[in-house]
């Protein structure tokens, strides 16, 4: 599968900027692509449109071709979101919140380090870090073809950030999922990606 | 160099636990320690960081110093500031003025107030207005993000807006909870030298991140957190090799760094409920041995602390 972006524009408002203005990009599966950017620059907005959360105003997001939109059940394009706090429903036992991916296999869950503990307690007595290797997981679903990680890894310590980044580059690398990964650590990208693209007003 | 200096905050054998119900089902209560036994120093314009690994009880930590512990927390230690003990009376007041927290995630701003307002703290003169534009400036946020809500903000202008608040009174201590991620490097070190500035105007900063690389550049004493105990103390020097490093993990953190080698060990720390006995870290550490299930005492070494029996004996062999 190709992931593409063609000519994607978009802002918030109509009497801001725009965010994002005539961006294409080309992903194969077999990719690391790393996004560099200052803050507020868009990265988390691409990733929501990439992944279809938001509509861009011009431009589409297409899948071997195909529009994103028009695939019929769990999306093919997952996003790791940047907050876990925030990406997940705090009213849900973890046990249930992982059940939110599709089919996630054991040897994820393990991989990942998560102890079958967690799994009855709610998001609230997780840790920032804790909670991210569920949404990690929750990503990793059978029909995924495409990961965005947006900033997944600034919360975390050191050993859980390069624990966790060799669990992902190994599982997408055998699995060919494609990977873009949004990080401010330059250092982070020169060591997991195959290319680095940086965003530009 | 800083003896002369006046202690700001003294945390002595500071011990968090919180009440939690033991099963799913029934009413026995049981008291979970998420921090032990954790003393940390902080004085007229020095920057103290305490690095951690996620889930260690960093957070708390701050918490815990200023009062904001929820109803089932329960601290125990003692905590002085500028000398005198700081009681919950005390810190109540403190805090916001004297005392400021930045704190760690963006939920902590109100989702229904504009970012401007909430800056300013509900205040409308011109003063709080003047200074509230100068830190906006100085942080490059532009003066429309004043009539916007939190949630129309980036990662990284949230993050700024926070900062903002926590500086719009004069503070005499600054505790940070994680200040950097979502920034970018540029905007990290900008935001880290600002702090570090706060320092050397005299206030003292109590820097709460997992970043250790970061707080290698600005803090002058670094304190290595793991599952809820201080493990090392040392100078900021220290850490720029891993041979003046005392602790296994410190070090296995070092390693961790992607310019060094993006390593990893295996396993996470261990959660609250079944600690091992002894030394936190030895489950996942290559010189366990007996003597680290006792009781490891808090110890000087060089210009620094660990606790550590294994970093001991080395110390005892070597001299």
């Amino acid at each position: 599968m190709i992931l593409t972006a063609k000519d994607i524009s978009f802002r918030y408002s109509k009497k801001d900027r725009e965010i994002l203005s005539g961006f294409s990009l080309e992903v194969s599966q077999e990719e690391v692509v790393g996004l560099v950017a200052p803050s507020g620059f868009g990265k988390t907005t691409l990733c929501k449109i990439l992944a279809g959360y938001q509509k861009p105003d011009r431009g589409e997001v297409l899948l071997d071709g195909k529009p994103l939109s028009g695939i019929k059940g769990p999306c093919p394009v997952q996003m790791i979101w940047q907050h876990p706090e925030q990406s997940v429903n705090p009213r849900l036992r973890m046990r249930e919140v992982i059940l939110e991916g599709d089919n996630i296999g054991q040897d994820i869950i393990k991989g990942l380090g998560i102890e079958e503990d967690w799994m009855n307690r709610y998001p609230a007595e997780l840790s920032g870090g804790e909670l991210q290797r569920f949404c990690i997981a929750r990503a990793l679903g059978k029909s995924t073809g495409f990961l965005l990680a947006d900033e997944i890894s600034t919360m975390l310590d050191l050993i859980t950030q390069s624990q966790i980044w060799h669990f992902l580059l190994e599982e997408t690398r055998r699995r060919h999922i494609g990977l873009i990964a949004v990080s401010h650590s330059s250092a982070l990208l020169d060591e997991i990606c195959t290319r680095k693209i940086e965003l530009q007003r | 160099m800083k003896n002369g200096r006046k202690t700001i905050l003294e945390i002595k054998n500071m011990s968090i636990s919180f009440k939690q119900y033991a099963e799913k089902k029934g009413t026995k209560q049981i008291d979970l320690p998420v921090i032990r036994d954790l003393s940390v120093t902080i004085k007229e314009g020095e920057m103290v960081a305490v690095v951690g690994s996620s889930g260690s009880g960093k957070s708390l930590l701050a918490h815990g110093v200023l009062g904001l512990l929820p109803y089932n927390g329960k601290m125990e230690g003692k905590i002085s500031y500028c000398g005198k003990p700081l009681t919950p009376k005390k810190v109540e007041k403190l805090r916001g003025n004297e005392i400021v927290l930045v704190p760690q995630s963006v939920s902590y701003l109100d989702p229904l107030m504009k970012v401007g307002a909430q800056v300013r703290g509900g205040r409308k003169d011109a003063a709080a207005k003047e200074r509230s534009r100068e830190l906006f400036r100085r942080y490059g946020l532009e003066e429309s993000v004043e009539d916007l809500y939190p949630f129309e903000l980036s990662g990284g202008m949230a993050r700024r807006v926070l900062i903002c608040t926590a500086l719009m009174k004069n503070p005499k201590l600054v505790i940070a909870d994680e200040p950097t991620p979502g920034l970018h490097l540029e905007a990290a070190r900008q935001t880290l030298s600002d702090f570090r500035a706060i320092a050397d105007q005299g206030a003292g900063v109590l820097l709460i991140t997992h970043d250790l690389e970061l707080a290698m550049e600005v803090a002058d004493r670094i304190v290595v957190f793991y599952a809820g105990t201080t493990i090392e103390e040392a100078s900021a020097d220290d850490f720029r090799q891993e041979d003046t490093l005392r602790h296994p993990y410190s070090r296995a953190l070092h390693r961790a760094i992607p310019q060094n080698g993006f390593g990893y060990i295996e396993g996470t720390q261990p959660y609250v409920k079944d600690m091992p006995e002894g030394c936190p870290f030895g489950p996942r550490c290559e010189g366990f041995c007996e003597e680290c299930q006792k009781d490891i005492p808090w110890v000087k070494s060089g210009n620094g602390y660990v606790r550590c029996i294994g970093s001991l004996e080395a110390g005892r062999m070597r001299a």
